[in-house]
């Protein structure tokens, strides 16, 4: 079973070395991804999802960042490979999209230069080669006229067709894990589906594992298989999709899923909220580290932190008191 | 993009016109008589009179500068009163030990100084960083005839490696140039160095925490690739913008050391000029150094178009 994942986080902290010492923003975070899953990592801004990503590929600074754990990707240890063995692996057997495709493309190269990059380097490709590929890519995330697109700027092209293009430029060298880290937060709502279609098209297609980072519950009903839920660099509730909305356990998650408006709400009510803000990184609690803004809060919570449990197949919470709070 | 170019030339006109008009005015107004100092303090006022009226000076000062500015537009620049040769001629045999100064001043400055400010934006912070800052502040507080004169001392009259000072034409071979060169172009760019290094620094600094920085290296491209080729490209048009400003500061450096190496550029083509009341070789030099600042800017413009795209299509 174990063996079945592509990739097995363990354990992984991640500290960044700061004028204000030592913040740690991935804390004791576990999870793991199967071949041919979509995962949803979730959870307020902050809470350490893209660290964790950037984490998996280790992109973070190097003179800076402390890694502790295990990052196991087809059996091998990321966090232990050589520099040189790293790169064999960024964009060749994992990629990732951001965010924002207009500031993660460079302004000064054309899209085919950028998707042709990736494919000289891993697939050895020469140019010309590169280029033909780099528009079959583009062609197939479904830009119009791969041809002529494949030679223009990115400020010549449109926020969606931009993702577009890093989305091509991602999976060029079909990698196994795609890490899409909100790759559709900065789009508007119609492009936004187009852009999830997209990627799980492709993923079925190139028989990849997604890892989908959102703070979007409805991406993560669209998309997704499995949902890890992160708070404050920990992993707080970790579940297949039905039972995240059906039956979550965590305060947390259920007030995540209560902030979601709904139609049938009656709009003069005010949306529901998590009281409280999430306490700083250098100022991290005792006990359970939502405490302080839980509901059914209790001394335990203020002075022990919990454990993440497994408490039924598949479904780990991190709270004391899940199985007393009804829903 | 060629009408470009000929529109940014058409509009060098009006400043090259205004630069024309002040050059003239300041000169003819500061004290000072051409002819007095051609013919010495022995001459007697009749003889100062009998030249002024040849040369013209004795003309109402518009006139005389109606009469250069319609030279001018015919690409006569004056006569040269103590040379005795067109103002033009004497232009282009002072310019080559300020072309070759100029020039080797900024290949130093651009060879040491675009990759010390790369190596210290990348160690930002540390030690390497610290020690590359001072260096920059040391570099720009150094006036560049002291940084010549101990140059001078250290490498041509200690340790006997260059001549003092002097200068051989690049026709008579290119180490007899160089080794006059060496010396004063290093003092001259010296300055150049540290503000070039100080503006590449800050310009990647940016770059580097740009996200497309980061994109490159999840692609896995190698580091040295990122930052020569992805992050360079980008932090280039500051960095050439800064070229283009301190242009004038080179040439205005260009002008001291040469005086310093004793070099017989434009700089000492000018002192001598304003010590003989040499006024058509003033003008002349004002404008024509003011026209190459300015087409040495218009290049930048257009390098600019060269390194980044958006600039190109911006332009319509
Ligand atoms: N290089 C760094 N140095 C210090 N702290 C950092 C660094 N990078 C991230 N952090 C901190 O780590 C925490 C987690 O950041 P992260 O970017 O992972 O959040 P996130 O969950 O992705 O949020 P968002 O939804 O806003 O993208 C934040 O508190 C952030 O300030
Ligand atoms: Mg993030």
């Amino acid at each position: 079973m174990a063996n079945s994942n592509l990739l097995e986080i363990k354990d992984l902290k991640t500290s960044f070395l700061t004028e204000r010492g030592l913040v740690t923003a991935v804390d004791g975070v576990s999870f793991s991804i199967k071949p041919g899953e979509t995962l949803g990592v979730v959870g307020e801004s902050g809470c350490g999802k893209s660290v964790t990503a950037a984490s998996i590929m280790r992109l973070l600074n190097k003179d800076s960042t402390i890694y502790e754990g295990e990052i196991i990707y087809k059996g091998k240890n990321l966090l232990k490979l050589s520099e040189k063995e790293m790169r064999e692996i960024r964009g060749n057997e994992i990629s990732i999209i951001f965010q924002d495709a207009m500031t993660s493309l460079n302004p000064v190269y054309t899209i085919g230069d950028q998707i042709a990059e990736s494919l000289m380097i891993h697939r050895k490709l020469n140019k010309r080669q590169a280029y033909e590929e780099a528009i079959e890519m583009l062609r197939m995330t479904g830009i119009p006229a791969p041809e002529k697109r494949v030679h223009e700027y990115p400020h010549e092209l449109s926020g969606g067709m931009r993702q577009r293009a890093m989305i091509a430029m991602a999976l060029s060298c079909r990698p196994s894990l795609l890490i899409a880290d909100e790759p559709t937060t900065a789009l508007d709502v119609t492009i936004q589906a187009q852009i999830l279609d997209l990627i799980n098209d492709l993923k079925e297609e190139l028989n990849m594992s997604v890892m989908m980072i959102t703070h979007d519950l409805g991406v993560v009903a669209e998309v997704c298989t499995r949902v890890v839920v992160m708070y404050l660099g920990q992993v707080i509730e970790e579940t297949d999709v039905e039972s995240l909305f059906d039956q979550p356990l965590h305060p947390y998650t259920k007030g995540l899923l209560e902030c979601i408006p709904q139609l049938e709400d009656d709009r003069s009510k005010r949306l529901f909220t998590i009281k409280g803000i999430v306490p700083s990184l250098d100022n991290v609690p005792k006990g359970c580290r939502f405490a302080q803004r839980c509901p059914y809060v209790d001394e335990q919570c203020m002075s022990e932190s919990p454990d993440l449990k497994e408490v039924s197949q598949g479904h780990k919470v991190r709270c004391w008191n899940y199985d007393k709070i009804s829903s | 993009m060629k009408a470009y170019i000929v529109t940014r030339i058409l509009s060098l006109i009006p400043v090259l016109l205004v630069v024309a008009i002040v050059a003239f005015f300041l000169i003819h107004l500061t004290p000072g008589d051409p002819a007095a100092v051609m013919l010495g303090s022995q001459a007697t006022p009749e003889e100062v009179e009998q030249l002024r009226e040849q040369l013209g000076l004795n003309l109402p000062l518009y006139e005389q500068f109606a009469n250069w500015f319609f030279g001018l537009l015919q690409g006569d620049f004056g006569w040269s009163i103590y040379y005795n040769r067109p103002v033009l001629t004497v232009f282009l045999e002072h310019l080559g030990p300020t072309l070759s100064l100029a020039v080797l001043a900024q290949a130093i400055s651009m060879v040491l100084a675009i990759p010390m400010g790369i190596s210290a934006a990348r160690k930002r912070g540390t030690k390497i960083d610290q020690i590359f800052m001072a260096l920059v502040m040391l570099g720009m507080a150094i006036p560049s005839f002291l940084m010549g004169l101990f140059l001078m001392q250290l490498f041509a009259l200690k340790l006997k490696l260059f001549p003092v000072a002097g200068y051989e034409p690049l026709s008579s071979g290119l180490w007899n140039h160089l080794k006059f060169m060496i010396l004063p172009a290093t003092a001259l760019g010296i300055i150049q160095t540290a503000i070039i290094a100080r503006m590449t620094r800050s310009s990647m600094l940016d770059v580097l925490s740009a996200n497309f920085i980061k994109t490159a290296y999840a692609k896995g491209v190698k580091e040295k690739i990122i930052v020569y080729k992805h992050a360079l490209r980008n932090a280039a048009i500051p960095i050439l913008t800064v070229l283009g400003q301190e242009f004038g500061t080179l040439i205005a450096g260009a002008v001291v050391t040469e005086t310093v190496f004793n070099l017989p550029g434009i700089g000492q083509l000018v002192i001598h000029a304003i010590e003989k009341r040499d006024y058509a070789v003033i003008q002349g030099t004002i404008l024509l150094a003011a026209l190459s600042y300015l087409l040495v800017n218009l290049i930048v413009d257009l390098l600019y178009g060269i390194v980044d795209p958006r600039v190109r299509f911006g332009r319509k």
